[in-house]
């Protein structure tokens, strides 16, 4: 099979985290798409490494995930912090860095 | 030369009272005028005791000098804060201390109902000890301190009842025009700077030899700018008659015995580089000239009794630039006659300040008339100061006026003829107003309002004028006796060879003392036979008219400077305000309606951020697909 | 198209078997994951998506890669994403109506712009056509190979990561601990505050939910004695998350009417 077509799904998957992150109105939810970008980017390094033949692509699809936790980490610490204050997750709510 | 540490008292007393009153305010309103009048006759004092040390010293050692502190040094160009007395100096500083304190003690009587007393005579003491620092400085640096202290002190005591607009008015343009001379004299010091590197009198002195004549005669033409300027003298005469509207104890002190001297102070103290520059020498003489007969009709017109003896003194004044103009052998006689002339015009702007005391400050001369029954004492410093100015033997005036007069036919040439006959002829018509004033004041029917109840003055106020009376009687002769004074300031200038007379003494005083009968008599004719009318008579001849308007020295001045400078200054807003603003608006209207509309992009909401992300990998992977393809 | 539609028909092994049935359930699953309206749900979807990316991982020789997305993403990452969700509470569901105008249409020409584009661009690539394999880089195993990589080339990467890790958590501690705001009221300032109130309507506690004869459940609001329904009686919970009955069918005024028909 052609290693590639796990690009495409990449690409895929990608695309539709990116069209969430800007739809989606629920910080969470928004999160979630991030996580679903990142995770596309890592099927792309394992593909990429299965074609390259070494392992460099893994280890830095390693790492994404490592960075990846701590984002979802601080960033729910963060809409925790917001929801407390505001008592509201939508990522609208939170726009008075305006005009 | 030898140096002393006393001068600095001559300065510091006065400017200690003028602090001391200022800064107390209220709580020294019972003896600040007390405190103010012994500070200036310490002064005085010390001004004695420095003549007494200097009469003891041979020629070459009396100047002596003070250096008080380093004032400028940058490079190889230095200029300390120093002091120098020397025969001219000490003419001024007992001249400026001996008047200065007479007219404070009239003061003290002649304010004693202003509840501002207190802040008249802390002026007077800060002009004292700006004038001192002016006569004092031994540079053009420091001299120009002085100048411009004693140019404060005038605009704050011209304006010291600026309660009145109009003296407000007249205070402001005694600035203003003054401040046009002080360009002159800035520009005087930036050429010796630039040319010769130094600022000091004895510096200049030195390097005038070796500089271009080309270089001295703008220092000169600029030195005689800004003596126009202090001295009222053509073109920048005008504000001195407006400048009566001070308290006449100021008109007397700075605007007829000292302060308007000071211009010829300036050019007598400069005098090796008008010896140097025979075009500016000559410009001195004719605007001398011009400012003579101009103050001298002026004097013909006024009814107000200050304002036709500030044209007496701008005449006068004319007389002293003239002779100073004449070179070396006129140096001499214009400090003489500036001497004469500071005892004998105080005297009378004292004698005319007495009067307005006793009619309700009342100036205009038709309303006066007899008061020689009620002020005895006042009549007759008055008209011991008349018979000086008028040049009458054996008064102050004959022997410094005759000289100027005797000096400029002897000038040589044709100069000599045009500029004795404009001396003569000057005596002439100053007899004639003099006589006015008197006859108008003093004699005739009385013609003041029912108001009025003349009286002599109180004894603090006619003690100074009958000592000023004394001095002008006396000093003419004393000074000229001789050759007293000549001598005395001998070493200072140039010395001059022998010039041949073109008349001898005896026969200028003769025709000077016809042209002063022919003036009395016309006087006596026109305003003792006639009954002299309350109010200025319309249907007079042009002539009349214009010199009552002051020889349209303001139209003039209007035209000529205002109008133009109006319109300039109008112009350059307008341009200020479309080019200059209009670009910088521009700019901000730019910035701000691009500001405005890519506010729109910041509407706070982070998925349109998001967005505006998304966008942006858009574009980069079609730029790489584009690339690619 | 053709090309792929070949290829389908030559890689019949059981990797592309795998493939073709697990991608297009990945895309649906994260498109299904944009469009359901709960979090709860997008949640779940998403942690269904991560199951299939680590059968890919296997699938391409990456084992520890593997095994480390479902430890790390199906379980750890989504625990915390359903703990903070019950956190926040379940009533954070959105509407999905766009409410900056014109954002949505921007979003989806430039994704279809961006996926096409990507999609155009792999295809002219030809790099996957004759891939190496990682037969030789695992020959020692898979987490060796990685193992080797991490503690030699990449030790000081490693390091610095796990530095952020520590910060990340100390971070989120930081940012998660909150200082009351507020003084807690105490049990006599609440009795207080329920006799004070506006009204003695809550003085004696909120009503319970609805208990009928025919229905007794705890998400069925209870009838006022005026017939109209007590919306305070159900749990806030229940209500923000729309598990509330509606109490139409409970209510007297029908019901009676029903009794007088049958009767």
């Amino acid at each position: 099979m052609d290693a590639s077509n796990y690009l495409y799904v990449s690409a895929l998957l990608f695309t539709i985290g990116a069209v969430g992150v800007v739809v989606r109105r629920n910080a969470i939810v928004v999160f979630m798409c991030i996580e679903l970008m990142l995770n596309a980017a890592n099927l792309s390094f394992v593909t990429f490494s299965r074609i390259n033949g070494d392992l460099n692509g893994q280890v830095m699809a390693f790492f994404t995930m490592v960075v990846a936790a701590c984002e979802v980490v601080v960033g729910l610490a963060i809409i925790v912090t917001i929801y407390r204050s505001r008592r509201s997750a939508s990522v609208d709510d939170a726009s008075l860095l305006k005009r | 030369m030898s140096t002393s540490n006393s001068l600095v008292y001559l300065i510091a007393l006065p400017l200690a009272g003028a602090a001391l009153l200022l800064l107390g305010r209220r709580r020294t309103d019972k003896w600040g005028h007390l405190l103010a009048t012994a500070l200036s006759a310490s002064s005085f004092g010390v001004g004695l005791y420095q003549l007494s040390l200097m009469l003891g010293r041979s020629d070459e050692a009396r100047p002596i000098s003070q250096k008080l502190f380093e004032w400028i040094h940058v490079g190889n160009f230095n200029v300390d804060a120093g002091l120098l007395l020397d025969q001219l100096s000490i003419c001024f500083v007992l001249l400026i201390t001996g008047v200065g304190t007479l007219i404070h003690i009239y003061s003290i009587s002649y304010m004693s109902h202003d509840h501002d007393r207190r802040r008249f005579f802390a002026y007077l003491n800060l002009f004292i000890a700006a004038m001192l620092l002016l006569v004092l400085g031994n540079s053009y640096l420091n001299l120009y301190v002085g100048w411009e202290g004693v140019g404060l002190a005038s605009y704050l005591l011209i304006g010291f009842w600026n309660q009145k607009p109009a003296y407000a008015t007249a205070s402001k343009k005694a600035f203003v025009m003054n401040r046009v001379g002080d360009m002159g004299l800035s520009f005087a010091i930036m050429i010796a700077f630039a040319t010769m590197g130094t600022v000091s009198f004895s510096g200049v002195a030195e390097q005038a030899h070796h500089t271009s004549e080309a270089a001295l005669t703008g220092m000169g033409i600029m030195l005689l700018v800004a003596a126009a300027g202090k001295s009222a003298q053509f073109p920048l005469q005008a504000w001195l008659g407006d400048a009566m509207a001070g308290p006449t104890p100021v008109s007397a002190l700075i605007h007829a015995a000292t302060m308007v001297t000071a211009g010829v102070y300036l050019i007598t103290r400069s005098n090796f580089v008008f010896d140097a520059a025979p075009t500016a020498q000559l410009l001195v003489v004719i605007v001398g000239a011009i400012t003579l007969m101009f103050g001298a009709l002026i004097g013909t017109a006024k009814d107000d009794i200050k304002k036709a003896l500030a044209a007496s003194t701008m005449s006068q004044i004319g007389y002293m630039i003239l002779a100073a103009g004449l070179g070396p052998v006129g140096y001499a006689f214009a400090i003489m006659h500036l001497l004469t002339h500071g005892f004998f015009k105080a005297g009378m702007f004292l004698g005319a300040g007495s009067v307005m005391h006793g009619m309700n400050d009342e100036v205009n001369m038709r309303k006066y008339g007899a008061l020689r029954k009620f002020m005895p004492i006042t009549f007759a410093t008055f008209g011991l100061g008349y018979l000086a100015i008028l040049g009458v033997p054996p008064f102050a005036g004959f022997y410094s006026k005759d000289m100027i007069i005797e000096t400029a036919f002897n000038a040589g040439g044709v100069k000599g003829i045009i500029l004795g006959s404009v001396t003569l002829l000057g005596a002439g018509i100053t007899a004639f107003y003099m006589t006015r004033v008197m006859i108008l004041t003093f004699t005739g029917t009385k013609r003041w309002d029912d108001e009025a109840h003349p009286h002599e003055s109180p004894w603090l106020m006619w003690l100074p004028m009958a000592i000023l009376a004394i001095g002008s009687v006396a000093s003419g002769f004393l000074l000229s006796r001789g050759d007293a004074l000549v001598n005395w300031l001998h070493p200072l200038f140039a010395h001059h060879g022998e010039h041949e007379e073109l008349l001898k003494p005896i026969v200028v005083s003769g025709l000077a003392l016809t042209m002063v009968a022919i003036g009395v008599a016309i006087a006596f004719a026109k305003y003792s036979r006639q009954e002299v009318a309350h109010v200025a008579p319309e249907n007079v001849s042009v002539f009349t008219k214009i010199a009552r308007q002051d020889l349209m020295q303001d139209r003039f001045n209007e035209a000529v400077f205002m109008r133009p400078g109006q319109a300039l200054t109008a112009t350059l807003v307008a341009t200020d305000e479309a080019v200059i603003d209009g670009a910088v608006r521009g700019v901000g209207t730019i910035a701000l309606g691009s500001g405005s509309a890519l506010r729109g992009l910041q509407n706070g909401f982070v998925r349109s951020y998001a967005a505006l992300i998304l966008i942006g990998a858009v574009a980069l992977v079609a730029a790489i697909w584009v690339v690619v393809q | 198209m053709l090309q792929l539609a070949l290829q389908v028909g030559q890689t019949a092994k059981p990797e592309a078997v795998m493939f073709w049935i697990l991608g297009p359930l990945a895309v649906v699953a994260s498109l299904a994951m944009l469009l359901v309206k709960k979090a709860v749900h997008s949640a779940i979807l998403m942690a269904f998506v991560m199951i299939i990316l680590a059968i890919f991982y296997i699938a391409q020789d990456a084992a520890f890669l593997g095994i480390v997305q479902v430890v790390v993403y199906t379980g750890a990452v989504m625990m915390l994403f359903l703990f903070i969700l019950m956190l926040v509470g379940v009533d954070s569901a959105d509407s999905l109506t766009e409410t900056i105008r014109g954002l949505r249409p921007i979003a989806i020409t430039a994704a279809i712009g961006f996926g096409g584009l990507m999609l155009s661009l792999l295809g002219h690539a030809t790099l996957g056509r004759n891939a190496a394999g990682l037969a030789q880089a695992n020959a020692d195993g898979n987490v060796q190979g990685l193992a080797k990589l991490l503690f030699s080339t990449y030790v000081w990467p490693f390091e610095v990561v796990s530095a952020l890790l520590i910060t990340a958590a100390l971070g989120a501690m930081v940012l998660a601990h909150s200082h009351n705001t507020i003084v807690r009221p105490t049990q006599r300032q609440l009795s207080i505050n329920r006799f004070r109130g506006d009204s003695l309507g809550t003085a004696a506690g909120l009503p319970g939910p609805g208990v009928y004869a025919r229905h007794n459940a705890v998400d069925v609001p209870a009838l006022l004695p005026d017939g109209t329904p007590a919306l305070t009686s159900v749990n806030a919970t229940l209500s923000a998350r729309g598990d509330m009955l509606d109490y139409k069918k409970f209510d007297l005024s029908q019901i009676n009417t029903k009794v007088e028909e049958e009767k």
